[in-house]
């Protein structure tokens, strides 16, 4: 299946998508189960599941029904559908459309217009109760929710009448998750995030800005091998992805618990890899995959390349001052230190003599991961 | 340009080492001594490790090449060597773009992605009587 739309259009006598088995629609296009158990160890390694169980996920993923996907794209920036749809999985162009049936996706799908809409409706119709909603962006509530409409219709009034009959639903990016920047002060358009409007379903949060392509890939795996959503944490992101912070998996932490700082980024300690906690690394406070998943099909992330997390998968990550003054407390929530906005050298030395002061606690907030935790 | 073209050089100093190979190789041999007592299969999953610049080649490196290598082609390459440790492999899966997508140790006698899969077995049985049909016919 090379045509992104090719679900839409898959009818049968009674005009219903079919939605056969991922098994049957491997088989029909010729790929072995030794290319599926290859794929399988891929999403087992991504799911953070032991490696051996790729056999059990390819048995239990053949056998699966491939379910209706709705997608809505909100107030958004379409950062999250291009981060999905340059993902590095196995030619995910087939596989994550061979796992879903993606019925609408308005950037996607190649039916406009009234075609569009109707694929849509017919998709509630049929699947109502089974299919998936996706939703990226936030959804504006000002004013009657005028500031982003679809067909005419507000993402409020769209978003209830599709919320209705879904199984469960896939909230991707920190927009559709937290609120994200539409929600930054001072919030023109009244942006909310899916879990505040939608209270009777169940909600997956995969946020990120954008979030890890792979990541919304082993969702629908997981979903699909268990048939259920996977374990959340209390922000309701799934905890094989966000269990652990960017530090928790850092390469540069030894760095941080030796005390080795990089005070600015051409100084010596920035040279060396030194830790960029005094540089104003998030990494302590954001719960993410990319010290291990990285980005651009695993060539690097931020830190690798000198620049400190940004935390932009914490709710009010671009509130939560400047990106470049150094964290109050590793081990809380975002919080920053008071009046750091490191202006000028004067400030910056404050800061750095405020983190050593505050590394102690650093230190002992943190336990070291042992080889059991680098192999989980 | 992919990632992977841009060129990069990894500095690997001597002293620009945080630790991490030491305590995989400690790893390595615990669980090749659970292989060679009861014959338990483990692996690890490299993907999850935090390797500092450099470590991931000196890893490579402490390895080595043993007598076996395969190459397999199922939705893009996949490489499989024995490393210098018999019992200790190296899987390496890409996709058909060039991107790795897993990257594992396995410490076993034989890594499962080379067996035939059973369906795979039965739909190559399948073709093989299809053609036995037409040989008889000619
Ligand atoms: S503070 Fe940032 S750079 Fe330093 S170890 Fe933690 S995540 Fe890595
Ligand atoms: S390193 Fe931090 S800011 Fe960058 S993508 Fe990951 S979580 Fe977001």
């Amino acid at each position: 299946m090379n045509d992104h739309d090719a679900p839409i259009h898959e009818k049968n006598s009674h005009e219903f998508p079919i939605h056969e088995t991922l098994g049957d629609s491997l088989a029909q296009q010729g790929i072995s189960r030794r290319a599926f158990l290859k794929f399988c160890t891929a999403m087992a390694s991504l799911m953070a599941l032991p490696p051996g169980t790729a056999t059990a996920i390819a048995e239990a993923l053949v056998k699966a029904k491939r379910p209706s996907v709705i997608w809505l794209s909100f107030q958004e920036c379409t950062g999250c559908t291009e981060s999905l749809t340059r993902s590095y999985s196995p030619t995910l162009e087939n596989m994550i459309f061979n796992m879903i049936s993606l019925d609408y996706h308005h950037t996607l799908q190649a039916a406009s217009g009234y075609g569009a809409e109707k694929s849509r409706e017919d998709a509630m119709k049929n699947f109502f109760g089974k299919y998936l909603l996706v939703v990226d962006g936030s959804i504006p509530m000002n004013n009657g929710g005028v500031y982003s409409t679809i067909a005419g219709r507000t993402n409020l009034d769209l978003l209830h009448e599709v919320a209705k009959g879904a199984a469960a639903i896939i909230a991707v990016g920190t927009c559709a998750s937290f609120g994200g920047i539409p929600n930054a002060k001072p919030n023109p358009t009244g942006a909310v995030a899916v879990s505040d409007i939608i209270k009777d379903k169940p909600i997956i949060n995969i946020s990120g800005c954008p979030p890890i392509p792979a990541v919304i890939t082993g969702v629908l795996a997981h979903y699909l091998t268990f048939g259920g959503l996977p374990e959340l944490d209390d922000l309701g992101r799934p905890k094989s992805f966000y269990g652990e912070t960017i530090h928790d998996r850092c390469y540069r932490r030894p760095f941080y618990d030796q005390g080795k700082f990089a005070k600015t980024f051409d100084d010596e300690g920035a040279r060396n890899g030194w830790c960029l906690f005094e540089l104003g690394c998030k990494g302590p406070v954001t719960h993410n995959a990319c010290a291990t998943t990285k980005w651009n099909g695993g060539t690097s992330f931020p830190i690798e390349s000198g620049h400190g997390c940004l935390g932009c998968s914490e709710p009010h990550f671009w509130d939560a001052g400047s990106f470049y003054s150094a964290l109050s407390m590793p081990a809380s929530p975002l919080k920053y230190v008071a009046g750091a906005a490191v202006a000028g050298a004067a400030a910056g030395v404050a800061v750095s003599i405020g983190n050593r002061i505050k590394k102690g606690t650093a230190k002992s907030a943190h336990q070291k991961a042992t080889i059991e935790d680098l192999e989980k | 340009m992919k990632p992977q073209t841009i060129p990069i050089y990894t500095q690997t100093e001597a002293d620009y080492s945080v630790g991490n190979i030491r305590a995989l190789l400690t790893e390595i041999a615990a669980r090749l001594e659970r292989l060679a007592n009861d014959g338990t299969s483990a692996s690890i999953d490299l993907n999850s490790l935090p390797f500092a610049p450099g470590e991931y080649e000196r890893l490579r490196h402490a390895l080595g090449k043993g007598e076996v290598s395969a190459h397999i082609e199922a939705i893009g390459p996949s490489e499989i060597t024995e490393t210098r440790y018999p019992g200790v492999w190296w899987v390496t899966h890409y996709n058909v773009e060039g991107d790795i997508v897993a990257d594992m140790l396995e410490i076993t006698t034989a890594p499962e992605i080379l067996s035939s899969q059973p369906d795979d077995i039965r739909s190559g049985l399948a073709l093989l009587h299809i053609q036995l049909k037409e040989e008889v016919q000619q």
